[in-house]
C-alpha cells in the first residue's frame, strides 16, 4: 500500500520535472535575444546588457534551469522586469482568485452532474432521461465563455441583478468576494456538468449490465437497491478519470473566463505578460498551473484506490 | 458491412442523420464562402455599423459595418481547418505512439505513457500561451496547441485498444505465421480500432472547435483581418449592452456546429459498436 | 415444488421458448440439458423473472402451487433469494469487485430478516463455513479478487443458500472450472440438497455431469422440451432420437484405420523424433514486493522433457495454470524458454531467428480454442486462410490461391467461402477454416489448443472426425492440448499429464486413463465426468 503511494508520488514528481523542462525549453527557443525582445527595439545597448546580466542570461542554460527550478521550490520565482516586483507577489494575488474559482466550479459541476446522471440512468429510456440527455447534449456544445457573456447580458445588463464583473478582493469579506466568483463559477461549471452527467449515466448503465448486478437481483434486491449498493461505486471509476481531466479544462477555462468578468486572476496576468513579453511571468504562471494539474491528478490516482479494492491488493 | 449497407443502417439512426445534416451544412457553408459571401468581410462600412438584424443584413452588422452572416461563413473555414488539422495531428502522432507502446510493452510502454501524462498536464490553452509568448500570435499556434493536446488522447485510446487486441487468438495466429509486430499492428491491430478512432476523431473535432473559439477569444488564435467565431465574440463583449446580436450569432454558430459533430459521433458509436458486439457473441 | 406449464417466451419478437413444461419435486435434482441456443438458461431466468427488456412471456410457473408469473415486482423480490435462488456460470464476474464477501453474503441474509449487524455476521460465517470456506482462512473482509474461481463459486453458493430457499437454480455452475473443482462443487451442491431438503435445477451442456448428479432430466432443443423423465431411464433407454444423438456425440470416438503411434515402439524401431524438448524451463517475473526486493520469479514450466514422433497424436492435459499453454507457445516458437532447448526437425526453436525460424514455422501451425476470436473480423476467408503463406514468399499469386482452395477442400469446404467474412459462418465451420489455415503451409506438426472445447457436442464430434481423418491422410503429427480427458482419449495415441509445471505422467492413453499412476492423473481421471461410468454407478 505504502509502496503504491510512494510510486505514485515519485511519478508525480518525475512528471513535474519533465513538465518544467518542457516549459523551460519552450521559452528558451525564443527567437533573438530575450532581453532585447523584452525591452523592445528602442532600448539602448547598455539597458539590454544590464537586463541580460540581471536575468542571468549570460550563464549556460543548464545553470539557469537549475537556478529557476530551485528558486521555484523555495518560492522564489524571480523578478518581473515589466512590473518591477517579485513574480511571487504578482502570482500570489492572482492565484487567490483563479484557483478558488476553478475549485468552486469543479465542486459545482460534480454536485450537479452526479445526481442528474444517476437520475437519468435510473429512468433510462423514459421521458425524463431523454430530456436530461437532450439538455446535456446542448450543454456540451456551449462554449463556457459565451455562456458567461449571455449570463452577463441577461443578469447584469438587462435585469441589472448583479454587477457585470470585477472583484472586490478577499479583504472585502469572504462572502462578498465569493459572490463575485459565483457567476463565473456557474458559467464554467454548467458545460462541464453536462459532460460529467453523461459520463455518470453511461458508466452506471454499463455497470448495470454486469454479472454481479444480476447476482444482486437474484438475491432479491430491488432495481433501486442494486443501483445504489452495487452499481454506483463501480461506476465511479470512469467518473473519477473524467473528473481529473476536467480539472485541467476548468483551470484553462478559468483563465479564459476571467476576461469576461474582468477578474484580476492569473489569466489577466498571463495575457498582459504576453503582450509585454514578460517571459518570466509567463514561465512562472504556466509552471504553476501545470503543477496544480499534476497534483490534482495525483489525488485522483489516490482516490481510485479508495474506490477500487483491487488496486489496494495490487499495491500492497 | 460495405459502404451502402453502412449508410442504410446509419441513416436510420436519428443522432447520426441530424449530426450528418448539420455537419454537412456547416462544411458546405465554409466551402461556399470561398467563392461567394453576401458581403465582403474585409471592406469596412463605418456608416452602416452596429445594425440590428434586418432584411438586408440577416444577422446585423458589427462595429465596422461588416455583415455578421458573411463573417460567420468565413469564420467557419477557420474553425474547421484548425480543428481538423489538430485531429489529424492527434491521430497521426498519437496512434503510432499508442500502438508502439502496446506492441513493445515493458519499459518502453511505461516511458511513453508517462510522456503522455506530461503532455496531459498541458491544456491547449497553456501550450498556446507558451507558443504565443515565444513566436507571437497566429492561427498556427492554435493548431499546434490543440494538436499537441490531442496526441495523448489518441495515444491512450490506441494503446488501450491495441492491448485488448494483442492477446486475441487471431493475433497469435499471425505471430505463428512469423509476422513482425509492426506488420501485425498494421494488418490486424489498426484496422480493428478504426471504429474507435472515427468516433473519437469526431468528438475531438467538436472539442477542437470549442478550444479554437476559446483561444481566438483571448487573442491567441487567428489574427485580423480574418474573421473567426471566437474573435467575433471578443469584439462583441464591449458592445453587449447596445449590440447583443454581435455576441449571439457567432455563439449560436459554435453551438450548432459542435452539437452537430457530437451527434454525429454519438450516432457513429451506436451504428459501429453493435458490429463489434455481434462478432463476439 | 416447481411446475412450469406451457411456458412460451419471445424476446423482441424472436421466439425463444415454445410450450415448455417441466416440474421439480421437493428435495429432487432436475437436470436441464441442451446445446447452445436450446433455451435452457432463459427457462431459468424466466422462473426468476430476470429476463431482458422486450421479453413477452406466457404460461404458468407454479411455485408450491402459486403462479409466480402473476406476481408483481415487489412479490418477486421476496421470491428471489428467499424462495428461489440462483447461481451462474462465470464466478469471476458474478461477485461485485468492490464489496467484501462478508458484505455480499450479509446482504443476502439481511434481505429476509432484520438481524443486528453482529448476528448477521455470525450467520454469514456459518453459511460460508457450510460451503467450505472456514472463517479462519476466509475472513468476511476478503474481497472477491483475493479468491480463486472455485472459491468464488462457493461464495455464490453461500449467498444462494443464505436465505434457505426451497429451490436453487444452478446455471452451468461448473463450466468455467477445472474438472477437479467441478467435482467438488457438484458434491457440495448434492450434499446441500441432501441436508436441507431443497430442490435443485442443474442446467448443463454436459450429459455426464447430469447423469452423475440428477434425479430427473429434461432435454431441450430450440426452445422446446424434447425428452423428459427419470435420468437413469432416459439416458439408458435413449428412446428419443435427439437424446440418443447427444449421448452418442458426447462419447464419440473417431474411427481409425491405422495403429496408434507409440513413443516406445518408435524408439525401439530407431525412429528419430520430429520434436525433442529437453529440460525446458520458463520463468515469469513477478511483481515487486517492496522497493528493493523482487519476489522470486514464477516458474511456469519446470524442466520438461518429451519427444514427438512422426504421425503421433500426443495429448497434453492438466488443470488451468499447470503450464500447458506456456509449453505450447514454446513449441510454436511464440515464446522462448528461459533455459533448455527444443529441437524441431533440426532447428533449435529456442535460439533460431530470421530465415531459419521461418523454415521451422512452416512446419508447425496452430489451431485455437475459440473459433470466434481466432479470425480477424475484417478480413475475408481467402486472406485469413492464406495468412501463414507469409512464410512462403516465393509463391505466386495463383499458387497461393490454389493452396487456399486445396486447404479448404481438405476440411470439406468449397470455394464459395473464399470471399466471405468470418461472421458469416457457424462455430463449427469457423473451426474448419481454422484447421484449413493451419494446413496451408503443409506442416508436419499441428498444435491444437483446446480446439473443440467451445463447440457443442454434435459439432465437436464432426471436428474430431475431421482431425482424425486429416492425420491419417496427410500424415500429420498433433500436439493436442485439452482439459477434457474424453476428447484426448478419443483422438490421441499417447498422453502427457502436466501438474504445476512438470510432466508427472506420460504413456499410452488407455494405460493412463484406466490405471493412472500419479496423484495428479488419478485426480483428473476420477473427477472427469464419464457418461458410461455415471450410468453404471446410478442406483436407479
Amino acid at each position: 500500500m505504502l509502496l503504491f503511494f510512494l510510486k505514485k508520488l515519485i511519478w508525480a514528481v518525475a512528471t513535474l520535472i519533465f513538465a518544467s523542462v518542457v516549459v523551460f525549453l519552450a521559452l528558451e527557443i525564443v527567437p533573438g535575444d530575450p532581453a532585447q525582445v523584452m525591452l523592445g527595439i528602442n532600448a539602448t545597448d547598455e539597458a539590454v546588457a544590464a537586463l541580460r546580466e540581471n536575468l542571468g542570461l549570460n550563464k549556460p542554460a543548464i545553470e539557469r534551469y537549475f537556478s529557476w527550478i530551485s528558486g521555484m521550490v523555495v518560492g522564489d520565482f524571480g523578478r518581473s522586469y515589466t512590473y518591477s516586483v517579485d513574480v511571487r507577489e504578482l502570482v500570489a494575488d492572482r492565484i487567490a482568485i483563479s484557483l478558488p474559482l476553478a475549485l468552486i466550479a469543479l465542486a459545482l459541476s460534480t454536485i450537479i452532474a452526479l445526481p442528474v446522471g444517476i437520475y437519468a440512468a435510473s429512468r433510462r429510456g423514459k421521458i425524463a432521461d431523454t430530456v436530461v440527455m437532450a439538455i446535456s447534449q446542448f450543454g456540451i456544445a456551449i462554449p463556457n465563455f459565451w455562456f458567461a457573456l449571455l449570463m452577463v447580458y441577461v443578469l447584469a445588463i438587462w435585469l441589472q441583478l448583479v454587477p457585470a464583473g470585477g472583484f472586490p478582493g478577499w479583504t472585502e469579506g469572504f462572502w462578498t468576494a465569493l459572490k463575485s466568483l459565483l457567476l463565473p463559477a456557474i458559467a464554467l461549471a454548467l458545460p462541464q456538468a453536462a459532460i460529467l452527467s453523461r459520463v455518470t449515466r453511461s458508466a452506471l448503465l454499463e455497470t448495470m449490465g454486469e454479472d454481479y448486478i444480476r447476482t444482486a437481483r437474484a438475491k432479491g434486491l430491488s432495481k433501486r437497491a442494486t443501483l445504489w449498493n452495487h452499481a454506483l461505486r463501480n461506476a465511479m471509476i470512469p467518473v473519477l478519470t473524467i473528473l481529473g481531466l476536467q480539472f485541467a479544462y476548468l483551470l484553462a477555462g478559468t483563465i479564459i473566463i476571467e476576461n469576461v468578468f474582468y477578474l484580476p486572476g492569473l489569466g489577466r496576468l498571463v495575457f498582459q505578460a504576453i503582450n509585454l513579453r514578460d517571459l518570466i511571468v509567463v514561465e512562472s504562471v504556466v509552471m504553476m498551473l501545470v503543477a496544480t494539474i499534476i497534483v490534482i491528478n495525483l489525488l485522483v490516482d489516490l482516490a481510485y484506490v479508495w474506490v477500487d479494492p483491487r488496486l489496494r491488493t495490487r499495491a500492497s | 458491412m460495405n459502404t451502402s449497407e453502412f449508410f442504410k443502417t446509419a441513416l436510420r439512426n436519428r443522432s447520426f442523420s441530424i449530426g450528418l445534416f448539420i455537419s454537412a451544412l456547416v462544411i458546405g457553408m465554409a466551402l461556399v464562402s470561398y467563392i461567394w459571401t453576401p458581403y465582403s468581410v474585409i471592406d469596412l462600412d463605418i456608416g452602416g455599423k452596429l445594425k440590428a438584424p434586418n432584411a438586408t443584413y440577416w444577422f446585423g452588422t458589427d462595429h465596422f459595418g461588416r455583415d455578421i452572416f458573411s463573417m460567420i461563413m468565413v469564420g467557419a473555414r477557420n474553425s474547421i481547418a484548425v480543428a481538423l488539422v489538430a485531429v489529424i495531428v492527434g491521430i497521426g502522432v498519437g496512434v503510432p505512439i499508442g500502438c508502439w507502446a502496446a506492441a513493445r510493452g515493458g519499459f518502453l510502454d511505461e516511458a511513453l505513457m508517462r510522456g503522455n501524462d506530461v503532455i496531459f498536464a498541458f491544456p491547449a490553452l497553456l501550450s498556446a500561451v507558451m507558443i504565443t509568448a515565444v513566436f507571437g500570435p497566429g492561427a498556427i499556434n492554435a493548431i499546434i496547441a490543440i494538436g499537441i493536446f490531442n496526441i495523448p488522447v489518441f495515444a491512450r485510446l490506441a494503446r488501450g485498444a491495441a492491448l485488448s487486441l494483442w492477446p486475441r487468438d487471431f493475433i497469435m495466429a499471425a505471430r505463428a505465421a512469423g509476422k513482425s509486430s509492426f506488420r501485425i499492428t498494421w494488418e490486424h491491430i489498426v484496422p480493428n480500432m478504426t471504429n474507435l478512432l472515427i468516433v473519437q476523431g469526431t468528438i475531438a473535432f467538436a472539442l477542437g472547435i470549442l478550444q479554437e473559439a476559446g483561444l481566438a477569444y483571448v487573442g491567441l488564435g487567428t489574427q485580423p483581418p480574418f474573421p473567426s467565431w471566437g474573435k467575433m465574440l471578443n469584439e462583441a463583449q464591449t458592445m453587449m449592452s447596445f449590440a447583443p446580436h454581435m455576441a449571439i450569432f457567432p455563439g449560436v454558430a459554435i453551438v450548432i456546429t459542435v452539437l452537430g459533430l457530437n451527434l454525429l459521433g454519438d450516432g457513429l458509436r451506436d451504428v459501429l459498436d453493435p458490429r463489434i458486439a455481434k462478432d463476439r457473441t | 415444488m416447481l411446475d412450469i406449464k406451457n411456458l412460451t417466451l419471445s424476446i423482441s419478437g424472436t421466439p425463444i421458448l415454445n410450450d415448455v413444461n417441466l416440474s421439480v419435486g421437493a428435495g429432487k435434482i432436475l437436470g436441464i440439458v441442451g446445446e447452445s441456443g436450446s433455451g435452457k438458461s432463459l427457462t431459468a431466468l424466466s422462473t426468476m423473472q430476470l429476463l431482458p427488456d422486450g421479453s413477452a412471456i406466457d404460461g404458468e410457473i407454479l411455485l408450491k402451487g402459486k403462479d409466480i408469473l402473476q406476481a408483481n415486482e415487489e412479490e418477486m423480490q421476496r421470491v428471489r433469494g428467499q424462495e428461489i435462488s440462483m447461481i451462474f456460470q462465470e464466478p469471476m464476474t458474478a461477485l461485485n469487485p468492490v464489496h467484501t464477501i462478508g458484505a455480499q453474503v450479509c446482504e443476502a441474509i439481511r434481505n429476509s430478516t432484520d438481524l443486528s449487524k453482529s448476528e448477521l455476521e455470525t450467520r454469514a460465517i456459518e453459511t460460508l463455513e457450510k460451503v467450505g470456506l472456514p472463517v479462519s482462512r476466509f475472513p468476511l473482509s476478503r474481497y472477491p479478487h483475493e479468491l480463486s474461481g472455485g472459491q468464488r463459486q462457493r461464495v455464490m453458493i453461500a449467498m444462494a443458500c443464505a436465505q434457505q430457499p426451497s429451490l436453487m437454480i444452478a446455471d452451468e455452475p461448473t463450466t468455467a472450472l477445472d474438472v477437479t473443482l467441478q467435482a467438488q462443487i457438484l458434491n457440495l451442491l448434492r450434499s446441500i440438497v441432501d441436508e436441507t431438503g431443497m430442490s435443485l435445477i442443474l442446467i448443463s451442456h454436459d450429459l455426464a455431469v447430469v447423469a452423475e448428479v440428477t434425479d430427473d432430466i429434461v432435454v431441450m432443443r430450440n426452445g422446446e422440451v424434447l425428452d423428459a423423465g427419470p435420468t437413469g431411464d432416459v439416458l439408458r433407454k435413449l428412446n428419443h432420437p435427439y437424446t440418443a444423438q447427444l449421448a452418442k456425440a458426447s462419447t464419440h470416438v473417431p474411427q481409425r484405420n491405422s495403429a496408434p503411434v507409440l513413443s516406445a515402439e518408435q524408439k525401439s524401431n530407431g525412429s528419430i523424433p520430429i520434436l525433442k524438448a529437453r529440460d525446458i524451463v520458463r520463468d515469469y517475473p513477478t511483481a515487486r514486493k517492496s522497493l528493493f526486493q523482487r519476489e522470486k520469479p514464477f516458474r511456469a514450466v519446470k524442466g520438461v522433457n518429451f519427444e514427438l514422433f512422426k504421425g503421433q497424436s500426443m495429448g497434453l492435459v492438466g488443470e488451468s495454470g499447470c503450464g500447458k499453454s506456456t509449453l505450447a507457445r514454446i513449441v510454436l516458437g511464440l515464446d522462448k524458454p528461459t533455459s533448455g532447448n527444443v529441437n524441431f526437425l533440426g532447428h533449435d526453436l529456442a535460439n533460431v531467428e530470421g530465415e531459419e525460424m521461418r523454415q521451422a514455422r512452416r512446419n508447425v501451425q496452430v489451431v485455437f480454442q475459440d473459433p470466434f476470436a481466432s479470425f480477424n473480423p475484417r478480413h475475408r476467408v481467402e486472406r485469413l486462410v492464406s495468412e501463414p503463406l507469409y512464410l512462403e514468399p516465393e509463391l505466386s499469386k495463383s499458387d497461393r490461391r490454389d493452396r487456399v482452395r486445396s486447404a479448404l477442400s481438405e476440411v470439406g469446404m468449397n470455394d464459395t467461402a473464399l470471399d466471405k467474412y468470418p461472421h458469416e459462418f457457424s462455430g463449427g465451420q469457423r473451426q474448419r477454416l481454422a484447421i484449413a489455415r493451419a494446413l496451408i503451409t503443409r506442416p508436419a506438426l499441428i498444435v491444437a489448443d483446446e480446439p473443440v472445447s467451445a463447440l457443442d457436442v454434435s459439432i465437436r464430434a464432426q471436428v474430431l472426425d475431421l482431425l482424425a481423418d486429416l492425420r491419417e491422410r496427410l500424415d500429420l503429427t498433433y500436439l493436442f492440448i485439452s482439459h477434457d480427458l474424453g476428447v484426448v482419449r478419443a483422438i490421441c495415441d499417447e498422453v502427457m499429464v502436466m501438474d504445476a509445471g512438470e510432466i508427472v505422467e506420460h504413456g499410452p492413453v488407455t494405460d493412463v486413463f484406466t490405471a493412472p499412476k500419479s496423484q495428479a492423473a488419478k485426480e483428473l481421471v476420477d473427477a472427469t465426468p464419464n457418461l458410461e461410468r455415471a450410468l453404471a454407478n446410478r442406483v436407479d
